[in-house]
């Protein structure tokens, strides 16, 4: 893809996603999104992907880069590509598997990178738990789809065992 | 709760947003609690299939129906609606344009009185609104924390011990919470003060913008404050940041007022007698010239410049003026001329015993 401004090719896939007009997205070789960047950081509205993009661009290198877009998560399948071009990530489990690139990002956002507030007074489902939750779902939605009913409510009573421990 | 999707009574009713009550309402129109919460066991909206928007929207359904306390509440399923329908939400602040736009399974729980309301699906599993009518943040907040506790002790939510409760979208995470205030600031617009305003409340992370109507056309100088930041801080201290801020663009907006009524009586009063002159005389108006000319009217009854007409009728017509209100109160669907028709005479009819002020 080139860029919307120019005949380089398009590195940078930049989603808004606090404009008036609903999200929109952005196709751009490295010197204009080092431009469209800049502009951005005048404004007071916090872009995902400009942020993210700016801090890739000080912290890795292409090859770095290239790697990091492609882990993927586990659970609901997005790699670390994906989020950088929506802004948005695919399940609660991502917090946990991008971690440490994520973080910074929650800085830069943020400025802060632990919560404060309110806590849910009753116990809430640990990650590992929340994991198995949401591949043991997926897996029952797979036994349904070949008519394997007997499974799909094997699991279904598993996960309302799980839902109840948790 | 009730499974009921017959608007028809909700768009005779003024709504919360603009019933026009409460401290400081002659500039602010609400305060708005948002909370962002996600199910532990299913992939985030953007990322779930059709199957699971389904069951993440009958499961939620089935336990809200369990709540004792909302026998009143009314469940609409926002997918099998008409578009003037979900139309008409956005325009009373129920659900996001975002809510109305989408695809796929997704539904709202709103309550009697209209302030709050819960949205199923959206961008989170989620949203949680608590509105008051004008400058109520801390009354609005322990609404919100009593709500959120209430649905929390039948819903397992997405939560991370170092990172607080999980969104979908990084911004969100932590608190998920925003905290907003709409202000009727068109003193500072006729001013010109309110760019610099504004870039003097950059400085301490709120975020500020402007309301749009109908499209992308800017609507009636109000404006929306709200709290940039999720993460870090806790609830009351992101509500107390809001709070500190409102008071400041209250007191511009009141010396911007002072300052056109001493410098420049006349045209100010000729400016409100002309907007209102409009509003009672044309054949056929648009839903940004209304907002426009209601906003000025607003300001004028305010001030005491536009006599016999009580501020909560204007109130009532910003929100019944909007395309999906006007084609619920005549009954019908009419097209964008025959809405400015319709518009122009449903104006006439509430705004004809009034008249602006002589001295």
């Amino acid at each position: 893809m080139k860029c919307q401004h120019c005949e380089k090719p398009a590195t940078f896939h930049i989603t808004e996603l606090t404009e008036p007009g609903g999200p929109h997205q952005l196709h751009l070789c490295e010197e204009h999104a080092r431009v469209y960047l800049a502009q951005e950081s005048s404004s007071p509205a916090a872009s995902v992907a400009g942020v993210l993009a700016k801090q890739l661009k000080l912290g890795q290198t292409a090859d770095e880069l290239a790697k990091l877009d492609q882990k993927e998560c586990p659970v609901c399948g997005i790699t670390f590509f994906d989020f950088r071009s929506a802004g948005r990530l695919g399940c609660p489990y991502d917090y946990t598997i991008f971690e440490e690139d994520l973080v910074p990002l929650l800085v830069s956002i943020h400025d802060a990178q632990e919560h404060r507030g309110k806590r849910p007074k009753r116990h809430t489902p640990s990650a590992d738990l929340q994991v198995e939750l949401i591949r043991l779902r997926r897996e029952m939605e797979e036994a349904i789809e070949q008519e394997d009913y007997e499974r799909a409510s094997e699991i279904r009573d598993q996960l309302r065992r799980l839902e109840n421990e948790g | 709760m009730q499974a009921n999707a017959d608007l028809g009574d909700l768009a005779l009713r003024c709504g919360e947003w603009m019933r026009g009550s409460g401290p400081e309402s002659d500039i602010v129109m609400s305060s708005r609690i948002r909370l962002a919460r996600n199910l532990a066991e299913f992939p985030f909206v953007r990322r779930a299939s059709h199957e699971d928007r389904q069951a993440i929207e009958r499961s939620i359904r089935a336990r809200m129906e369990k709540i004792e306390a909302w026998s009143a509440v009314r469940y609409v399923n926002v997918a099998a609606l008409s578009e003037v329908d979900r139309q008409l939400l956005v325009e009373r602040q129920l659900i996001s344009r975002e809510l109305a736009d989408s695809e796929g399974p997704r539904a709202v729980a709103i309550d009697p009185q209209e302030q709050f309301s819960v949205m199923i699906n959206e961008e989170d599993h989620l949203r949680l609104q608590v509105m008051h009518s004008g400058l109520d943040l801390l009354a609005a907040w322990e609404q919100m924390d009593q709500l959120d506790d209430l649905l929390e002790s039948i819903i397992s939510y997405a939560f991370h011990p170092k990172y607080g409760y999980l969104t979908a979208c990084p911004t969100n995470v932590g608190t998920g919470l925003r905290v907003s205030v709409m202000l009727h600031l068109p003193a500072l617009v006729i001013t010109r003060q309110i760019e610099k305003v504004f870039r003097s409340l950059q400085k301490i992370s709120v975020a500020v913008r402007g309301l749009y109507g109908e499209g992308s056309q800017f609507m009636g100088d109000f404006y929306q404050v709200s709290n940039q930041i999720t993460l870090g801080r806790s609830e009351l201290e992101l509500v107390q940041q809001v709070s500190e801020v409102v008071p400041i663009l209250i007191d511009y907006e009141r010396r911007a007022r002072q300052f056109l009524v001493q410098q420049s009586q006349q045209d100010l009063h000729d400016d409100v007698s002309r907007a209102f002159g409009i509003l009672c005389t044309a054949k056929k108006i648009s839903s940004e010239e209304t907002m426009h000319y209601l906003s000025k009217v607003r300001m004028g009854v305010n001030l005491g410049l536009i006599s016999d007409l009580p501020v909560t009728t204007i109130n009532k017509l910003f929100i019944h003026t909007q395309p999906s209100h006007l084609q619920k109160l005549r009954g019908r669907l009419l097209g964008t001329v025959d809405r400015n028709i319709e518009r122009a005479s449903y104006l006439q009819r509430h705004l004809g015993g009034s008249s602006p002020q002589n001295n």
